[in-house]
């Protein structure tokens, strides 16, 4: 029977919401040319309306789950909550964008353009079941990103976050490849399920040394992606020097998919030599919380503190993945939703407080918020609160399914070291909440303009999503759980 | 929904009401706060008429799945050990809210809101009877004392609520990992049903374990009551803020910690829990006295008054570990007194306060003379904290010390000390700030109860009266299950050495376990 390779419908449909994306994208580049100057916000109205467009294909799709394109994608449970996820990730930043785009007079039409390619490559990457589309995925995501990181044009310190971005997020990639390559070579496939039975044993499993070289080098690829120690350096300097917007973006978005693929790959391909592999996590987790817990003590400078305090949240996802089960599938996805709320969600509050320029973002520049906006205080603290991890937020109940999972795994120790590390958290979240709340404002407080619609809507969403994930937490878990089986 | 839910639910309907009051409505603010704690005190009440006395378990049970996988549920309901605590609770919010009327002058709406809070999260705590939904009372309550402390405090205020949250937050999430680590093997955050399965034995933790994960409650419980050398939070906080956040942590927030050794301690590892009772003993002995000697020497009116606290909560841990039913009562006597006298104290502390605006013992003197009402009324509370019979505290005192001298008389002696001592630091304390030469600034600034004072005191000093007079009117349904948590102690102990032939319980693992305990229990028996 002569093999077809031209691809089916239904594969077009579960292809639809990197489609709409990619289409978007080229459109907003062309419209910019054309309609030069005309209006700046068009573009994000279109993005956004893009963006829900994908959302609705990416549910789409999911009603008729499957592969596609000779089996290099995979539309399952997994890959559409993370496709939601960061489309999700992506509607929020570009509200929040809106007015800081217009704050700081920079161009929209590519900034939007880069944003939905950007989106595109996790989307790819989230729904990718083989290594080469897996890598394809992860570079139009962060060339993009690179790009977005610099966007700021004649900002010095954007110029040092994207150029730091690029050189180290460039040897991350290259190292990922590598080991791409290898298990190439040891196993004659990139299909992550091939891969898997070959390493599941029989007389055709590769030898001990050279697939260990393997995984080792994917480690290091994916561990400076999701900016996990000890390979977190780049992290604090490319989020505070980035855009605010676009650092809230960076911290959730491309980490929740670089977290989705370390999952797709390590939970399907690396499955069988799960117990070689999980002290890496273990101790990198640990290393993770350790680090950024205590950085983000001595910053002053509040998207420093928040670049930290991701370096600690991505140690807790490690730990759900160190428990290598089901359950911590489940709890790993569980909290890169809830942590996406909540950080976009301070993030936003940041960009609204820093001013033109972005020049007040010391700790202190906080000092009475609490009287001089109290809504935007008590939002704020709702994010907070969830950082630190206090129950009826989201950040609680993730930490405590992260946690569950790796009792279950059996992982005593560093559960008890990572929930004391989030104690000291609480310590640097607590300082902005005193600031806020307990602070006299400064004698010549920067002038604070009313909330604009975008933003407010930026706030309130994931205030809403945080709360609702900490009191109804059951919908997103059960979904999580069954999608989570990544094993076929 | 039974009667429990509607107290429960009621702050958190006022709460709710209040965030959609406008700022400026300051005279409708408080009275909605005032209304919806009365509205519930009034409904505690109906849970005193209804409780069944001769009934030890749970009653006013509500048990809803709140999050199916894990298995959490909202599941709330009173036994003799939370009804009081939670009646202290609803008791004490309206006396708050009155004592704050004109205290508090700066973002009030945030301030009541917070009181009700703070009260649901409290109540809760005493309610709940899932493990998971005590640990969430639990971190809730904190949440509203940190603003009060931090927002309407003293000078120190920041550092004193900081410290506060950490402590507190830091020892809990170690009893946050050892609830899941019992969750993950009982499959279950249903607390009575825990206990099923220890007693019957198809739950089963090995010594190590059982020692780990007792200290894992221990030291969060600690923190809270607190327990020597874990106190030192406890003067920062009392003394920075503000009267009404004084009363409610002192009066109500301590006794979550008693309670949740008495309440989980005891019964879920009662191995443990009593291996380790001398050195905890000692513990609270040492805090019994140490307390009293540095409340002896403090010249601030609210930090003494706090280690008294220190002090008090020592007696109310030498009854939970005297392991005797009359320890047992006295100890849950004693933390409802400690609620009302010493939450009385730091109200009328906070009457000085508001009239001289000082702290300090030396700014004081003489004020019998300008406000005779003032200091009666500070006379009987006094009384009261010092045990004097016929007054709250002698009751509980003198059950602990009867209790404790059926466990080891040694700790009996040294325990008496500390009532001695209390006599010392208190009557000294009227002697100096009552009597004496009146300065002038006391004579020009001290006036007489104002009408609103009076009925928030009055409330104290009448409960002062009745619990000291007639305590049978508490006792019987405290006895009984105090009664229960011993028998408790006793059963789940003997399951263990006794160690049934065939272990039901389900996996290899814990089979193999459990056969390894035995062995070595056994190794030890010979």
């Amino acid at each position: 029977m002569p093999v077809s390779f031209a691809p089916a419908n239904v594969e077009y449909i579960r292809f639809l919401p990197e489609i709409v994306l990619i289409v978007a994208g080229t459109l907003l580049m062309v419209l910019d040319v054309i309609l030069r100057k005309q209006s700046r916000e068009i573009y994000g109205h279109i993005s956004i309306l893009a963006l829900a467009a994908a959302m609705a294909a990416a549910v789409f799709a999911y009603s008729s789950p499957g592969p596609a394109f000779s089996d290099m994608l995979i539309v399952d449970g997994f890959a559409t909550f993370f496709r939601v996820l960061v489309i999700g990730v992506g509607i929020l930043t570009v509200l929040s964008s809106y007015r800081f785009l217009e704050r700081e007079g920079a161009e929209t039409g590519e900034y939007h353009a880069l944003l939905l390619f950007s989106i595109a490559g996790q989307c790819v990457m989230v729904s990718a079941n083989e290594l080469i589309m897996i890598f394809i995925g992860l570079e139009i995501s962060s060339i993009a990103s690179y790009v977005l990181a610099g966007y700021l044009r004649d900002d010095k310190r954007a110029n040092e976050a994207a150029l730091k971005y690029f050189l180290l997020g460039s040897f991350a990639t290259a190292f990922f490849l590598y080991g791409v390559a290898v298990v190439y070579g040891m196993t004659g496939s990139t299909y992550l399920t091939a891969i898997h039975t070959v390493l599941s044993g029989g007389p055709t499993a590769p030898a001990p040394v050279f697939i260990g070289v393997a995984v080792a080098l994917m480690f290091v690829g994916l561990g400076f992606k999701v900016s996990g120690a000890p390979f977190q350096v780049w992290a604090p300097d490319v989020y505070q020097g980035a855009p605010t917007p676009v650092s809230a973006f960076l911290t959730t978005g491309p980490k929740a998919a670089a977290f989705a693929i370390f999952l797709r790959i390590f939970m399907t391909a690396f499955e069988p030599i799960a117990r070689d592999w999980y002290p890496l996590l273990w101790g990198s987790a640990l290393l993770s919380m350790i680090i950024g817990n205590f950085a983000a003590l001595m910053q002053s400078n509040i998207k420093r503190l928040l670049g930290y305090s991701s370096v600690a949240h991505a140690g807790y996802v490690l730990v759900a993945l160190a428990a290598r089960s089901q359950v911590g599938t489940a709890a790993a996805m569980f909290y890169l939703a809830a942590y996406a709320f909540m950080n976009i969600g301070a993030f936003a509050v940041v960009s609204h407080l820093s001013g033109k320029g972005e020049r007040f973002l010391s700790v202190d520049d906080f000092a009475g918020l609490g009287v001089r906006q109290p809504g935007t205080a008590a939002l704020l603290s709702i994010f907070l609160l969830s950082l630190i991890g206090v129950p009826l937020t989201g950040g609680f109940f993730g930490k405590l399914y992260i946690f569950k999972a790796a009792l279950d795994s059996h992982l005593v120790w560093l559960t008890v070291l990572g929930l004391l590390t989030s104690a000291v958290a609480a310590y640097y979240y607590l300082r902005i909440l005193v600031v806020m709340y307990m602070r006299e404002p400064n004698e010549h407080p920067a002038e604070l303009e009313p909330l604009s619609l975008g933003l407010r809507a930026a706030l309130v969403i994931p205030a809403l999503g945080t709360l609702f994930l900490g009191i109804f937490p059951a919908w997103v878990l059960d979904f999580a759980g069954r999608s989570a089986a990544l094993v076929r | 929904m039974n009667l429990l839910d509607i107290v429960l639910a009621i702050p958190l309907v006022g709460f709710f009401v209040l965030l959609f009051v406008p700022r400026a409505a300051e005279g409708a603010i408080r009275a909605i706060a005032l209304g919806f704690s009365l509205l519930a005190f009034a409904a505690s009440l109906g849970l005193a008429f209804q409780y069944e006395t001769i009934r030890p378990g749970e009653q006013f049970v509500t048990d809803i799945v709140w999050v199916a996988s894990p298995n959490i549920h909202y599941h709330v309901s009173l036994d003799g050990l939370s009804l009081w605590l939670v009646i202290l609770t609803t008791f004490l919010t309206p006396i708050c809210i009155l004592i704050s009327w004109q205290s508090i002058q700066s973002r009030i709406k945030e301030f009541f809101a917070m009181m009700l809070l703070l009260e649901v999260g409290l109540a809760g705590v005493f309610a709940a009877q899932d493990l998971f939904l005590f640990y969430v009372f639990w971190e809730v309550s904190l949440v509203p004392m940190y603003f009060l402390i931090g927002i309407w405090g003293h000078e120190r205020r920041i550092y004193a609520a900081v410290k506060f949250f950490l402590y507190t937050f830091a020892a809990s999430v170690l009893m946050l990992t050892a609830i899941i680590y019992v969750y993950n093997h009982a499959h279950t955050f249903n607390y009575p049903e825990i206990l099923a399965k220890l007693a019957s034995g198809t739950l089963h933790f090995s010594d190590f374990e059982q020692k780990l994960l007792f200290l894992a409650f221990f030291v969060a419980f600690a923190v809270k009551v607190p327990i020597f050398p874990l106190h030192t939070w406890l003067p920062d906080a009392h003394v920075e803020a503000p009267t009404a956040g004084s009363v409610m942590l002192a009066s109500v927030m301590l006794k979550m910690g008693t309670y949740g050794l008495a309440r989980f301690c005891l019964p879920m590892f009662p191995g443990p829990a009593r291996a380790y009772a001398p050195w905890i003993v000692v513990l609270a002995i040492i805090g019994i006295i140490y307390g009293a000697l540095v409340a002896m020497v403090q010249p601030n009116m609210k930090k003494l008054v706090a280690y008294s606290s220190v002090s008090h909560l020592g007696f109310v841990v030498l009854g939970i570990f005297s392991f005797t039913q009359i320890g047992m009562d006295g100890a849950v006597y004693q933390m409802l007194n400690h609620g009302i006298s010493t939450g009385a104290l730091f109200v009328l502390v906070g009457f000085l306060y508001e009239r001289r605006h000082s702290l300090a013992i030396a700014d004081y003197g003489g004020v019998a003379t300008p406000a005779p009402w003032l200091s009666t009324v500070f006379m009987i509370t006094m009384l009261a904290s010092i045990g004097l019979p016929t007054l709250n505290n002698f009751v509980g005192e003198f059950l602990v010390l009867q209790g404790s001298a059926q466990a080891n008389f040694r700790w009996t002696i040294f325990a008496s000390i500390g009532v001695i001592l209390s006599a010392c630091y208190m009557l000294w304390l009227y002697q100096r700030v009552f009597y004496g030469e009146t300065p002038d600034e006391v004579r020009h600034h001290v006036f007489d109860l104002k009408p609103r004072e009076w009925a928030a005191i009055v409330p104290l000093i009448a409960m002062m009266v009745w619990m000291g007079m007639y305590s049978q009117s508490f006792l019987p349904a405290v006895r009984k299950t105090t009664a229960r948590i011993l028998e408790q102690t006793q059963v789940n102990v003997e399951v263990r050495v006794q160690a049934p032939a065939a272990p039901t319980a389900p996996t290899f693992r814990a089979a193999t376990a459990y056969r390894a305990a035995t062995v070595r229990e056994r190794s030890h028996a010979r």
